[in-house]
Order: C-alpha cells, then structure tokens, then sequence
C-alpha cells in the first residue's frame, strides 16, 4: 500500500468532469511540471537538454498529433513527416516574410497551413480505410516531399534548397538561431507543448474527441447514431496536421536550426508511428512515454558501452543499437500490445495494492 | 495555349516521331512492371496468409541478397550459395514464426504491421552486423544469368534488349505463375486462403497456422532472394536497396492487397504509366515525378474502387 | 500528463552527465570525426572513415602526434543523416573539439551557423556550401581545395579542350536531387549561358536511386553530347550501369569527384570502361605516408579497414583531409606558440594553411594532390582537380591539373555569400585588411 486513492468524493458535476480527479495525480503533475520547468533547465547540461529534451518533447507533440488520428479515430497515417515539414516550410515563410513578428506566434500559425493540407489529403479517408488508408497517406508524404525539392518558393531560391533559421527576438530574448541559449529554447518548446497538450487532452475528452471515438470504434454505427464521418475524420485530420505542423516547425527553428527535405522524411512518419504505437495508442500520457522511449534509447545505448570503458567501434554499436531497439519494439508488442501506457497502468495499480496481489 | 499543346500533342507526336524509342519505353516500362509485380507478390503472399502488412519485405530483400554474395565471397560456390541462401531465408521464416507471430495471434492488424517494422530494423542491424555495410555487386555471371544485350533495329532506330532483362521478366515469370498456381489449386493454398479468412475458424477446422505461416514466409523469403538478384544485378547490393521494396506500395492498393493477379496487373500498369508519363510529360513539371505518379495513379483507382482492382470487396455490418 | 517521462528524464540526466564527462583532458588535441558505417550510403562512408582515422594514428605511432600531443580522435555514427549529425556534434563538442569535418552536405549546412558561435571551425574538403570560400563572409568556415563550383568549371573546362571545344554542344547534368546535387546547378547554368552551351537536368531523388531506368531513356531521348553526375553512394554504380545500357558513350560521361570511388565502378567492371571522374588526391599505396601507415597502423592490426581498401580513392580522400587538419594544427601551434591549441586557434591554422609542394614531399606525399593554400579572401584555395579514368578494374589519372575558372567562379561564389548572410543581420564576418 504505497499510496491510497480512497476517500476522495466527488460533490459536483465540474469536480466529476476534471482530468485529474485523484490528488495523487494533481501532485504528480505539479511534481513533473516542477522538474520540467524549474530543475533540468537549472542542473541539465546543454547536451542533455539539446539533444535529449528538445527533441523529445517536439516529437512527443507530434505523436500526440498522430494520436489523435491513429489513435483516437482509427486513421492510420504515414504522412505525418510531411506534414511536418508543411509547417516547418510555411514557418520560415512566415518568418522571412513578416520578419519583425513574434516567430512564436508565427510557428503557432504556421499549424493551420499544415492543417489544410492535412484536410486535403484526409479527404480519401471518407472512402478509403486501413493499409489502403496508409497507402494513400504515403501519396501525401512522397507527393509533398516531392514539392519541398521542386517548389524553389518555399525556400526562398536558396541554391542548397534548405531551410535556415534566422535569428529573431521575443522580448529581447534571443529564441531562435544559432545564439539562441539552450535553455531559452527548451522552455519556449516546453511551454507551447504543455499548452497543447493540455488543448488536446480537453478537445479529446469533450464532444468532438467523443466523435472521433465513435468513428474509430465503429464508423457505420457512428453515423447512424448522427456524428458526420465528413466534419469527425477531417477535423481529426486537422487537428493531427495542425500538431505535426506546429512540431514540425519547431523542430526546424528550435531544435535543428537548418533543414533539407530530408528531415520531413517517410522515416519520420515511421519514427512517429513507433512512438504513437509504443507508447500506446489511444493515451496522451502514452505519446509521451513512446516518445521518450524511442527518442532517448538510442541516446543512452550509444553512450553506454564508453561509459562502461568498452571500446567497441562505434559502427558495431550502431549495430547491435538497432538490433536491440528492434528487438524491443517486438518484445513490447508481445507482453504489451497497448503499449506503455498500458504498462504504466499496470505499475500504478501494483503500487495501489502492494504488498497484496490484488 | 503551348501548355496545352506540351500536355495533350507534344507527347504523342514525340511518341509518333520515335516509335523505336517508344518501344524501348515500353519495354523498360515492362520489365519495371514486372519486376514490381514480384515484390508486391512478397507481400501480397503474406497479407493473404496472416493479413501482416510486413514492411520487413525490403529489408528481408537486401538480407537475402547479402546473405549470397556474402556467402560468396566466403568461398562457397554461388550455386551452393544459392542454396545455402534459401535455406537463411527458411530458418529466417521459422524463426520468425516462433518467435514472433506465434506470440501475437488473434492481435489487430497494426500490432502485426508493427512487428514486421521492429523485424526490419532488427535485421538492418543484423545484416550490417554480419555482413558490414560496404557496398556489394551482385554475382551476376557466376550464378549463370546472362549479361550482354541484343540490338534489334526496329523503324528507322534501334531498340536494345539487355539479356539480364530478358532473364528477370522469365524468372519472375515463372516464379509468379507456380506460385499462383500454388496457392490457389493445391491443399495449401486452399488451407492458407481459410486462415487469411479467419485466424480462429481456420485453426478450429484443424488447419495448423504455425505450419501455414512458416511456409508463406518461406515463399516470401524466396521471392525476396529473386527481387534482390535482379535489383543487385541492376545496381549493387547495399542497404539502400531496401527503399526499392516501397515502390511495391502502389502496387498494392492498385492490384488489391489480397490478390495475385492483382499484383501481375497493378505491378504492370505502373511500370508502363510511371515510365511512359516521366518521359513524355515528367519534364513540364521539372523531372523527378516518378517517386509519387505510381501513388496518385493508385489514388485515383481507390476513389473509384476502394478495395483495388482485383481486392474483394469489404462488406461491413454493424 | 507528464508522468513517468520527466522522473525517467532526469535518472537519464544524471547518467549522461556522468557519461558526457569530458574524454580528453587538456593535454590533448581532439578531434571528433563525424562519420558514417551505416545506412544507405555506408559504402562510400566506410572508406573515408577508415583513412581519416588510419592517418592520426599513424600520426600517434610514428611522431607522437603533433608537438608533442597526441590526438584523440572520436568517432560518432551520423549514418548521413544531418538529425544524427547534429547529436554527435552537441555531443562532443563540449569536449574541446578542434574542427568537424562532416562529410554530408546536408550536415554542413546545418554547423555553419553554428560554428562562428561555438568557435569551433568546420572544414567541409570539397563538398557542403561553395560559398563558405569567400573567406570574409564565412571566417569560420572552409572548403579547400576546391569547392564545387570550382569542380565544375572545371569538368566544363576540361570539356571545352575535347572534341573542338563546348560551344553549341548539350550537356547533360545527372544529380542525387537533394542540396549535394543542386549545390553547382546555378553556376552551370550561367556557364551555359556564358559559353554557349545547352543544359538538361536529370535530378535523381533519394528514392530512386536505384531505379533510374527511365532517367535514361530521358537521356536517350534528349542524347546530350555530354553527360556530368554528381552522385553519392548507389546512385552510381546504378547511373553507370543504366549508361552503358543505353549504348551512352563511357568517355563522355564524368561523375565528380564523389562519383568516381572504386566501389561505384566495380560493379559495372567492364562496362564502365572509359567513365571519367574528378580527383583531388591520388590513389594507390605507393606513397611514403601511405606505407607508414601501413606499417604502424594497419599491419599491427590497429585499423578497421581491409587491407585490401587501402589506398583506394575515397581511403586516400579521408586520409587527405587528416593530412590537411594534421597540417593545420601544426599551423596554428606555430601561430599560438603553444602546442594545446583551442578551436579558435585552430581557424587561425587553418586560414593561415600554406601546404606547399615541398611540404607534401617533406610528408612523403610527392604528387598525391596540388598545393593548398588558403588566405584570409579565399577559404577554398581553388584548384588541385584532375581528371582520371576507368579502364575496366582499375582507376587511372589521365589528366594534369586541370584549373577552375576563378575569375568567373569567385564573382559567383561572392554574389551567392552576399545572398546568404544578407538575411542575416548578425552574421559574423571578418574584415580581411
């Protein structure tokens, strides 16, 4: 019995209808955001909050994006790479074309470009379903990759054809550009993505989220109770886009500082896909957890055998890097199909019980 | 106005004023196709056994093809190598089954899918491990296939055959047709139809699924040693073969995941329409739009027939 | 919704602070070497690596490193993939890093932003951003011996000698369709312009590198009198192979100096008979420095190279640009007084790099490449391209130095600078009087 939840009533409807109904949770929440924001940007080193943190909470908002699609409405999507790079491109338009804007503003709307395009491409979603859907998806992904190289538009007819980040200021701050502070960085990342994720997580659990459910469930069966597959998959579409939009126009301004169609590849809409799935489908708290598995593994695997003092070529680590990483998404399949927010369940409520099985 | 004429006269009269040319694009756009149509068959074989969209089928193309010329240059003799390749291949599909689908039985179909992509990036790191990632070429002559090309004057030009061609569309030929033939009159095939049907009917009519798993990806194994072969004698072998695998994408929802002669059909109607569209039109859009023109043309089939050309047709009750 | 993500965090924290300790100490020059032996183009990655290394080694056996310190070097796997080589550079450059070499384009781009800020330099040796030639414009940044404009004034000037000259001709430019490929595309078409040639672009996207079929019959169809290729890893023995398919004539068709590595004609063999490429260093192990290496570094066992590649052009490509950043330290030791130099000092050396032709022999490297020398204007030193060719199983040079177009190319390479750093406000440059 390390800690009880009993004895917490709920006397009103808004008590009834809060996310974290449980004070253990609201202490939680408040114990991680307190780390988040107070202690690693204190004690993390720019390492660590560089290549770790930044990228891990960027693709923890993308995969809450796929989530919302693959997971709440049962659409699976293999363009999500591209509708990353559709806010990160429309981003630096944004940038270069209004240069004395906030860009924090500008990477924000830069999600609603993306989230157009993503209505485009989720229009086949009315008629088309499962791995056709996915196919299709792919359409979007190699289509759009294909208008990153050839429209010189988008980057502004620089002759390498990449994307590079200007340096600009909020409030005397520099936020992005190669002078920009690490920790700066972090905590403008940090910030939009609590807020998102605190949108997402209302929008899910209020009356569209609740369509979306349905049509993931059943869609036939949701339409005949009155959701309109038409306004429930294309606002599920544009609101996935609108996430992978905003993440993807922060992993280029925030986090990458240049970027080359490459890095909006189909390997990032699979890189996505693992983590939404690892993490588990259907979980916000699970986007997270897939996020931080598949981003920070390799991270920590590539460091290990040199902090053991093993001196073990870096291209056998690569290696035997992948092996394992392979090996574990297969392993986790196999006790845990609906990933690791399942098993994260499974932990809370063994510690509700302990020492009792059950 | 001249962009009309670009689009809709330019074309043909280039395809009128250069018939040998034209002949020659129609024939890379068939051996592309056909080629096309024999990995699609890799996953099209395993979708109708297991219903596992398995992404490993590129990956599992560069390993076999590894495995061969890796075994080669260990000094075995190709043919044996050959053999010994086939036998990876099966070991590989038994370990598979044990080891992974057994445990994920009766799973939804994207639990499945995921697995086959933890398989992929397991053998990247596996192939690599073993083999190194330096870059092979593909032992082309020592397996007895032939080199060399025929010139045939054709209208006024010439039209150039090369034999290793001839040799793929032959191979693939073959091994498409006995496997059609396979899977749809013998016991197995019949057996295999059930379990793609219904994974618990089938075991309860006793049909044994690990034994039906093993043999389809043993099947899959042994068109992913073909396609390496005929892909690594067109280039080399190297892990970026692996990207070739997702050319059979297209083919797939055009032919329909489920069908044989849809992949034979939807893998020719893509080499043809991707080769004749990115010579004769590909240029107004400045070049390049192979990589996504064989998408939207199996886009624009599924508006009008979402399960594919020769899919069957998805019946939904509630 | 944070959960377990932020506690599991900082446990990770904590163990890579303890992992991420600085390796080297300070009596030591370090130098990370970005490289990569996985992934698609781990072909063309696995040699380079081997001979950068191999060199520094040799290095550490023979003299003891250089002025006395010993070089620590540190591989960190990018598998071409400039997400990665962002990671291995924030990882190690805290440690004291001297200079990157990124040996991507794509990761190039991405540090030279960085570098002015870090005070580390980035030698990108014939490839990444031409522009970071113009010294004033990039003070941190190099690309000698040649950028690829240089390069390819030079493959057009080469042309211009042959078959009366370039004039009304058409050539063909093949190209992996990323920043690599599309670096040198503005300059080859005002040369067009300019000496009156024509151009046919056939741009080859990562995913098709291996189905380029119908990128030749578009050749076929246009029939250029020329072909050039900027390839990169199985993009060309494929283009090779689909060229003799199509009959194109071997010797009117010229990879640059990435698309010219044994393991890109090999496959081909006979059938690439007469290919031509560019080089900028030597290949074979008939060198003096080469036979040290030998020696103290691959005979012991200490290598992870196949004795067999040794020698090859991209082991002789890598072991070219340690020979270079071996030179520079020295320099820049020379300029410092001291032999711990720092990365600042370090772009000192290499701005101040003068690799003469009696230096080369002194290095028991007689004729393996042109002299360098680099000025505070002028990062990409511009020259030291020749021309060699496939005759079946081996390379073989068939050219003398053939020199870029400078006058033409430095107006272009100033002009493309400008336009870089004129949407900059804070780019840092350097004043050179």
């Amino acid at each position: 019995m390390i800690y009880r939840e009993t004895g917490q009533f709920k006397t009103n409807y808004k008590a009834d209808n809060s996310i974290f109904p449980i004070l253990q949770d609201r202490i939680a929440i408040i114990f991680y955001l307190f780390v988040a924001f107070i202690v690693i940007p204190a004690f993390g080193s720019d390492f660590f909050i560089n290549s770790m943190m930044i990228p891990f909470l960027i693709f923890a908002l993308a995969a809450i994006g796929l989530n919302i699609l693959t997971g709440f409405t049962g659409q699976i999507s293999l363009g999500t790479g591209a509708f990353m790079g559709v806010g990160a491109y429309s981003c630096y338009k944004l940038v270069t074309i209004f240069p004395d804007t906030n860009v924090i503003f500008l990477i924000v709307i830069s999600g609603f470009f993306s989230a157009a395009i993503g209505m485009v491409f989720g229009l086949p979603s009315l008629r088309i379903k499962g791995f056709y859907l996915v196919v299709t998806t792919l359409a979007a992904q190699f289509f759009l990759e294909w208008c990153f190289i050839r429209i010189e538009w988008l980057y502004n007819y620089n002759t390498s054809g990449a994307i590079e980040v200007p340096r600009r200021e909020v409030f005397n701050v520099i936020v992005t550009g190669p002078e920009a502070a690490a920790v700066t960085q972090y905590l403008v990342v940090l910030s939009i993505v609590v807020a998102m994720t605190w949108i997402a997580s209302n929008l899910i659990h209020g009356r569209i989220g609740r369509s979306w459910m349905m049509i993931r469930d059943m869609d036939i069966a949701a339409e005949l109770m009155g959701v309109r597959p038409l306004y429930a998959k294309l606002s599920a579409f544009a609101v996935s886009s609108f996430y992978a939009g905003v993440a993807g126009a922060m992993m280029v301004f925030m986090w990458l500082g240049a970027a080359e169609v490459e890095s909006f590849d189909v390997n990032h809409s699979f890189l996505i896909l693992f983590m939404v799935i690892i993490g588990g489908l259907g979980s916000i708290k699970g986007s997270f957890l897939g996020a931080a598995f598949i981003w920070m593994l390799p991270v920590v695997l590539r460091a290990f055998p040199k902090a053991l003092g093993l001196d073990v070529p870096v291209a056998t680590v690569e290696h035997v890097n992948f092996m394992i990483i392979g090996g574990l998404i297969i392993f986790f399949l196999i006790i845990e199909p609906n990933g690791l927010a399942r098993i994260w369940a499974l932990l809370k409520q063994k510690l509700r019980v302990w020492p009792f099985p059950y | 106005m001249d962009l009309l004429y670009d689009i809709f006269a330019d074309p043909f009269v280039q395809m009128a004023g250069m018939p040998d040319f034209f002949v020659q694009v129609l024939w890379e756009g068939f051996v592309t196709g056909t080629l096309y149509a024999l990995i699609a068959l890799g996953f099209v074989l395993i979708f109708k056994a297991s219903g596992v969209f398995n992404f490993a089928q590129g990956i599992m193309v560069v390993f076999a093809a590894l495995t061969l010329v890796g075994l080669y240059q260990a000094g075995v003799p190709a043919l044996l190598a050959l053999v010994l390749s086939l036998g990876v291949m099966g070991t590989l599909a038994v370990s598979v089954e044990r080891l992974v689908l057994r445990h994920l039985v009766n799973q939804p179909d994207i639990i499945l899918f995921m697995a086959t992509i933890g398989l992929s990036y397991f053998l990247i790191g596996f192939g690599e491990f073993i083999f190194g990632g330096e870059t092979k070429s593909m032992i082309t002559s020592e397996l007895g296939l032939p080199t060399g090309s025929s010139v045939v004057d054709f209208a006024g030009g010439i039209v150039i055959f090369q034999h290793i061609d001839i040799a793929a569309v032959v191979i693939a030929g073959i091994l498409v047709t006995s496997l059609a033939l396979f899977f749809s009159k013998s016991r197995i095939g019949r057996a295999l139809r059930a379990v793609a049907d219904d994974h618990q009917a089938a075991l309860s009519v006793g049909i044994s699924l690990n034994q039906i798993w093993v043999i389809v990806w043993f099947a899959a194994g042994i068109v992913a040693l073909a396609t390496g072969i005929m892909w690594g004698a067109r280039s080399d072998v190297s892990f970026a073969l692996q990207i070739v695998a997702l050319k059979a994408l297209p083919v797939l929802i055009l032919g329909g995941f489920t069908s044989v002669p849809g992949a034979i059909v939807g893998g020719l109607i893509i080499g043809f329409g991707e080769k004749i569209f990115e010579v004769y039109w590909g240029g107004l859009l400045g070049g390049g739009v192979e990589g996504w023109f064989a998408y939207v043309i199996a886009l624009i089939f599924l508006l009008f027939r979402p399960q594919g050309l020769f899919g069957e047709k998805i019946i939904e009750r509630i | 919704m944070f959960k377990k993500v932020t506690t599991g965090a900082v446990a990770l924290a904590i163990v890579s602070t303890l992992q991420i300790a600085p390796v080297s100490a300070q009596e030591t020059l370090y130098v990370p070497l970005l490289t990569y032996r996985t992934g698609p183009f781990a072909g063309g990655g696995i040699p380079i690596a081997n001979g950068s290394a191999d060199y520094y080694a040799m290095l550490n056996e023979r003299d003891g490193g250089i002025g006395g310190l010993k070089i620590v070097t540190e591989e960190c796997e990018t598998s071409y993939n400039s997400q990665k080589g962002v990671e291995c550079y924030e990882a190690t450059k805290g440690n004291g890093a001297l200079v990157y070499n990124p040996y991507s384009t794509g990761i190039t781009l991405q540090l030279i932003p960085k570098a002015p800020v870090d005070e580390i330099p980035v030698l990108s040796m014939g490839y990444g951003l031409s522009a970071v030639a113009v010294g004033e414009k990039f003070p941190w940044t190099f690309n000698y011996p040649a950028s690829y404009w240089d390069q390819m004034s030079s493959i057009i000037s080469f042309i211009d000698t042959q078959d009366g000259g370039i004039k009304g001709k058409k050539v063909g430019f093949i190209y992996l369709d990323v920043g690599y490929g599309k670096e040198p595309i503005p300059l080859l078409e005002s040369l067009s312009e300019s000496m009156g040639f024509e151009v046919v672009k056939f741009p080859v996207a990562g995913k098709e590198m291996q189905t380029q079929s119908s990128h030749w019959l578009n050749v076929r169809k246009e029939n250029p009198d020329w072909m050039i290729m900027w390839g990169w890893g199985a993009m060309n023995p494929t283009a090779i192979k689909e060229a003799a398919k199509i009959k194109y004539p071997m010797d009117h068709f010229i990879g640059n100096w990435w698309s010219g590595a044994d393991v890109d004609l090999k496959p081909a063999g006979e059938a690439g008979k007469g290919y031509r490429s560019a080089n900028m260093a030597a290949s074979g192990t008939h060198f003096q420095a080469l036979q040290d290496v030998i020696k103290y570094v691959v005979e012991p066992g200490n290598s992870q190279a196949d004795p067999d590649t040794v020698g090859s052009v991209l082991y002789n490509r890598g072991l070219y640009n340690s020979v270079v950043v071996a030179e520079a330290i020295r320099t820049a030791q020379e300029i410092a007084g001291h032999a711990n130099i720092t990365g600042a000092e370090m772009r000192a050396g290499l701005e101040a790099l003068d690799l003469t032709a009696e230096r080369l022999a002194e290095l028991g490297l007689a004729d393996f490449t042109a002299p360098i020398k680099a000025t505070c204007e002028n990062h990409g030193s511009g020259g030291s391209i020749f021309m060699q060719q496939w005759d079946g199983s081996k390379w073989v040079r068939t050219s003398d130095l053939i020199a870029p177009m400078t006058d033409l190319v430095r107006a272009e390479l100033e002009a493309a600078a400008d336009q870089y750093v004129s949407d900059k406000p804070n780019w840092k440059t350097q004043s050179c009087n």
